[in-house]
């Protein structure tokens, strides 16, 4: 420690040892056994079956950095670059199948292999030891919690842009004829995505002047009374812009439900299956579709 | 500010405003339903385009002077309710059953000429 005209509010210390002085001589001692305390650490984590979805040369090498990430967190007590490690680590393996508490249990093992190096090295000056480990737990500790954070923040990343991209692959409004539009909805339909589609269907039957929708519902495998109402607004809305609403593909898990929870479809215009929704909207329309021959 | 009533033809247009208070609406409604026997029209247009809220009252009354009308021996078309609207008054529960509706006033007219032809 550099003596510096501090205020007098902080005196220096009078014990031999600071906090970062003891710090620093667990580093030491971290990396001087680096190569042992790394083994045993691999070793618990076969034993405890972690890490299963990756290969024992892999869990080496991720081993190694993490064990060095850490010591260097320890000493310089900067979580910055530990951080950036538990995210790029996250990337890396999420996509694996790792799961949290795998993540989470590697550390807390490296914690506790190290804990007990502490315990071997120092068990003849309880004084010391304790002292060692006043620095040394909150240290660890909030490491762990770092990692911990970090690769639950890069899962809900992940989450979140698997969302978005089932969003955008959504629902097109697709023109067919004029004046006739279909709606192929695909998927679960949370009560979000139903506003979106009645939001898209409202604004497409303006901007194509349709008469009638045909909305197709074969690629949905349940609703729930939310979105079955929804259903229903959104048939009712597209009433009130001047068109006629065909709902097609009901499965009969679909209808059982509808019944049993009451939705009342008295409004709704619906056809089994696409096809026949098409052909009813174009009678709707005036169209007549005639084949002019066999096809060859 | 009261809402002007066109006579075109053998219907009856009449453009809402965006702003309109109830008096106005109720001014309305007592204007369309004279005017409807006064000048023997067959159907009236009410277009609602202007309107980007559409609050209960305004909802009923236009059901009301869709009701009012047809006793009185013509045909009512609510034209131009916009995509936001139309959803908005879904979710309140206001559907207006029973109303003809349709996209713009285009397409409502295209609506009664077509409804008229076909009945004589």
């Amino acid at each position: 420690m550099a003596k510096r005209e501090g205020p007098p509010t902080f005196p220096e210390p009078n014990r031999t040892e600071e906090p970062s002085e003891l710090l620093r001589e667990l580093v030491a001692h971290l990396r001087q056994n680096r190569t042992q305390l790394r083994e045993e650490w691999v070793v618990r984590i076969t034993e405890t079956r972690l890490l299963t979805a990756m290969t024992k040369e892999e869990i080496f090498a991720e081993a190694t950095s993490v064990y060095d990430s850490y010591v260097e967190a320890l000493e310089t007590e900067a979580f910055e670059a530990l951080q950036a490690y538990a995210r790029n680590l996250s990337e890396r393996i999420i996509p694996r199948g790792v799961e949290t508490h795998e993540v989470v249990g590697i550390v807390l093992l490296l914690r506790d292999v190290l804990a007990r190096s502490l315990f071997a090295k120092y068990q003849n000056d309880f004084k010391k030891l304790n002292r060692i480990l006043d620095a040394y737990e909150p240290a660890a500790n909030r490491i762990a919690n770092t990692v911990a954070v970090g690769f639950v923040q890069e899962r809900e990343r992940v989450i979140r842009q698997q969302q978005e991209a089932i969003r955008e692959l959504s629902t097109p409004v697709l023109q067919v004829r004029e004046r006739l539009l279909i709606l192929p909805i695909i998927g679960v339909i949370d009560p979000q995505r139903a506003r979106q589609l009645t939001e898209q269907l409202l604004r497409g039957i303006r901007t194509n002047r349709a008469k009638v929708v045909v909305i197709d519902i074969t690629g949905v495998a349940a609703m729930d009374l939310t979105v079955a109402n929804n259903l229903v607004q959104t048939v009712e809305a597209s009433r009130l812009l001047g068109a006629t609403v065909i709902v097609t593909g009901l499965s009969p898990e679909i209808a059982q439900t509808l019944v049993t929870i009451g939705v009342d479809l008295g409004k709704m215009n619906t056809v089994g299956d696409l096809q026949g929704g098409i052909e009813q909207a174009e009678r709707l329309l005036g169209y007549k579709v005639e084949k002019l021959a066999e096809p060859r | 500010m009261e809402v002007p009533i066109l006579k075109q033809g053998a219907f009856l247009i009449a453009t809402f405003q965006a702003a309109l208070s109830d008096a106005d609406l109720n001014q309305l409604r007592m204007g369309l339903v004279q005017q409807v026997v006064k000048f023997r029209s067959r159907a009236v247009i009410v277009d609602v385009t202007a309107m980007d809220v559409m609050d209960s009252f305004a909802s009923r009354t236009l059901r009301e002077i869709a009701h009012m009308i047809r006793l009185r021996g013509a045909e009512t078309v609510i034209v131009g309710i916009q995509p936001e609207v139309a959803f908005a008054m879904v979710q309140l529960g206001l559907t207006l059953e029973g109303v003809a509706t349709a996209l713009d006033l285009e397409e409502g007219l295209a609506y009664l000429n077509d409804k008229f032809k076909t009945a004589n």
